[in-house]
């Protein structure tokens, strides 16, 4: 195994009160192609920026080839970053720009000379030297930028979503150049997206980044066949994510039906999620040998395969993938095989929230006062308050809620929504719906006095 | 019709807003003693001015004038610029803040600007002279070149200071070597804004020169007014001045225009 060149350690950041990562711990090897995935605001650029150096974490450490590199200054860093918008700059001609990092290590002119010839010829923009980069287009710029990097030979290479100003055609193109410079160089590159695609297109290892938080670290293979949550699941892919319970080992259920699985260790009758890829689910019209049925609702050509949507007998709505087209109406089979099935632990099973009693029938929670049945505890006592999932009641009119939230993301579960409402104060709620919200829709909060599970902490 | 009007409109107030200036500049072709009485067209006004033929407290007032606005103006525009930099990195409140203190010595009126900077000195005991009078012009010159400098800030790519550090450049040389290439035009437009603020300023030079016999222009030409009906190769001088100041804002005009072209392209 090759060593290790950048160790984070419980890492923690903030700005201004808001917590942008919370206790990150990762190893990068040396040779590496990492990419931290995940959608935008979810604290994989101020990762990378902590490890560029132009931030400072809070809490933790940063070490790079064993040595703590927290406080060091970026410009004594033995790294480079490629940003997103280039950064190139504007008053120097392309030789000027990439003979930068040499000119301030005062190396003889020849030297610098043939290392920008030689960096040039690498990105295949020979002959641009004298060009003002601001005539260059996005794609020539970026070239630019990664060869401005990689001319000082940096141990690691950071690539703030290098292609994310680019058309698809170049993206593609220059995803394959990437691959290429990593095998031929040797550096380690920490790359970040959010394109699922480019991230398991390019890298050897993928960090799933999510809130702040790594939600799983593996191979683009890992982390596409077994998730290990309903948002790494969601997130890479398509995907069927649905509520099922695990029975016993090797068995599990969902929709309405049970199957066997090569899972084990869960315990018996314990709620899980399940994943299964649209893929991976095989249609027949042999209704006898199926291990389920169900009604093709739509089909659409996707030009290697058909896209549908099934109704199944107890009323889930599945995505599958087939290189068949079946008829829509016709009633179909379908198996899924025990392999393909990915359980996944429920990270909970209903909200839990901390709160004070404001008198005997009222509680304050998430930031709002919420009416409660008769505790008998007295005001000031500390309690944790426990709401099923559908005990939530969102509504339209946000004056009509106890507090307002923001639908921050919504997963479809088959035969519900299940959604994450998030308050400004930063209180996380999950509510199962039949509903159609939108993400980042205003929603007014209500909960049921009878709904609400009080217990003293 | 009524385009003939609005044109005659903008015509007539022209006039009225140039008449002034153009009247001294007729009046410097000729030798007459008062103003208003052509004598004939000569030069002789413009050749007193150059061959010494005027008094020397004239000719040490325009050098004292040209001294102080460019001492003036160069260390605004080193102090200014700073400052710019510093309010472009600052965030929410206190940007704010700053921003709208910068603002108030500009529209603060000179005469109060001047009358407190004398109590200032007065109070801390410094002996006007020349260094109180560059301080003065310093106070009101640096709020000038901050607003010129903060829009070429604005432009830059928040990420080319980061990328210079990242490249190996200390502080200190991403500063010379990124930043100030990239605000070289706003400070150069600040420095002649701030030096023809400096050879324009009467108020506050006024409250700030001493009593030790230094003169700036617009000292002089006051003193020399009311002492007897103005020297007549002043007119001269001031058509040159006007003139000097006329290319210098055309020169910052065609800048800014070029700039923001650059821009939209």
């Amino acid at each position: 195994m090759a060593e290790t060149i950048i160790k984070i350690d419980n890492v923690s950041k903030s700005f201004g009160g808001k917590t942008v990562l919370e206790n990150i711990n990762l190893e990068v090897k040396k040779g590496e192609f990492v990419t931290f995935l995940g959608p935008s605001g979810s604290g994989k650029s101020t990762m990378l920026r902590l490890i560029a150096g132009f931030l400072t974490p809070d809490e933790g450490t940063i070490s790079m080839n064993g040595n703590d590199i927290t406080k060091v200054p970026p410009f004594q860093r033995k790294l480079n970053t490629v940003f997103q918008h280039y950064a190139l700059f504007p008053h120097l001609d392309v030789y000027d720009n990439v003979a930068f990092g040499l000119k301030l290590q005062n190396l003889p002119k020849q030297e610098i000379e043939q290392r920008v010839s030689k960096v040039l010829k690498m990105v295949s923009m020979t002959d641009y030297e004298d060009r003002d980069v601001t005539s260059l287009s996005g794609g020539q710029q970026q070239r630019i930028a990664i060869a401005r990097a990689i001319i000082n030979q940096p141990e690691v290479l950071l690539l703030d979503e290098p292609l994310a100003a680019l058309d698809l055609k170049m993206r593609k193109d220059m995803q394959i150049e990437l691959k290429e410079m990593h095998k031929k160089l040797g550096t380690t590159f920490i790359y970040v997206t959010h394109d699922q695609e480019e991230a398991l297109t390019l890298s050897d290892t993928i960090v799933v980044i999510n809130e702040g938080k790594i939600q799983q670290i593996g191979t683009p293979t890992d982390i596409y066949n077994e998730p290990c949550n309903s948002f790494v699941a969601d997130f890479i892919g398509e995907s069927n994510i649905l509520n099922g319970t695990m029975i016993e080992d090797r068995k599990v259920s969902f929709i309405g039906h049970e199957f066997p699985c090569v899972d084990e260790g869960f315990g018996e009758n314990v709620p899980v999620d399940v994943v299964i890829r649209p893929e991976d689910i095989y249609m027949t019209h042999k209704l006898e040998a199926a291990q389920f049925t169900g009604v093709v609702k739509s089909c659409v050509f996707k030009g290697v395969h058909y896209e549908m949507f099934v109704d199944s007998d107890f009323g889930h709505e599945l995505m599958i993938q087939d290189y068949n087209a079946f008829e829509i109406g016709s009633t179909v089979g379908m198996l899924i095989k025990p392999s393909d099935i990915q359980v996944m632990k429920k990270e909970r099973t209903c909200n839990t929230f901390e709160g004070v009693m404001v008198g005997s029938n009222q509680v304050e929670m998430i930031g709002a006062k919420f009416d409660c049945e008769d505790t008998g505890l007295a005001a000031g006592d500390k309690v944790r308050v426990e709401v099923d999932f559908d005990k939530i009641e969102l509504l339209d009119n946000k004056e009509d809620g106890s507090q307002t939230g923001q639908v921050s993301f919504i997963l479809y579960k088959g035969d519900h929504y299940h959604l994450t409402i998030s308050t400004r104060e930063g209180d996380k709620l999950y509510v199962d719906t039949n509903d159609i919200w939108d993400k980042w829709d205003i929603v007014g909060i209500s909960i049921k006095p009878a709904d609400m599970r009080i217990v003293k902490a | 019709m009524k385009k003939l009007l609005a044109q005659a409109y903008l015509w007539l107030l022209l006039i009225l807003l140039y008449a002034p200036i153009i009247i001294i500049a007729i009046f410097s072709f000729t030798e007459s003693k008062v103003l208003g009485n052509w004598t004939g067209f000569s030069t002789r006004l413009y050749q007193n001015l150059f061959s010494g033929g005027v008094n020397n407290s004239l000719i040490s007032a325009i050098e004292n004038t040209i001294f102080i606005a460019i001492v003036a103006a160069t260390l605004s525009t080193m102090l200014g610029s700073v400052a710019a930099i510093g309010i472009h990195n600052m965030h929410g409140k206190n940007k704010k803040v700053i921003s709208f203190l910068n603002d108030i010595p500009m529209l603060n009126p000179d005469i109060i600007t001047g009358i407190s900077l004398f109590i200032l000195f007065v109070a801390l005991g410094i002996s006007q002279g020349y260094i109180t009078v560059i301080l003065a012009h310093i106070t009101f010159c640096t709020p000038y070149v901050v607003l010129s400098v903060l829009p070429r800030l604005k432009q830059m790519n928040p990420n080319e200071y980061e990328a210079a550090l990242d490249l190996g450049a200390t502080p200190f040389q991403a500063l010379r070597k990124v930043i100030m290439p990239e605000i070289k035009g706003g400070m150069i437009s600040g420095w002649i804004l701030s030096f023809t603020l400096s050879i324009d300023d009467f108020a506050v030079t006024l409250f700030t020169k001493g009593n030790e016999g230094l003169e700036t222009l617009s000292t002089y030409i006051y003193a020399d007014a009311r002492k007897g009906g103005l020297t007549p190769e002043l007119r001269a001088l001031m058509t040159i001045i006007f003139v000097t100041v006329l290319v210098l804002l055309i020169i910052i005009n065609v800048r800014t225009a070029k700039a923001q072209k650059k821009q939209a392209k």
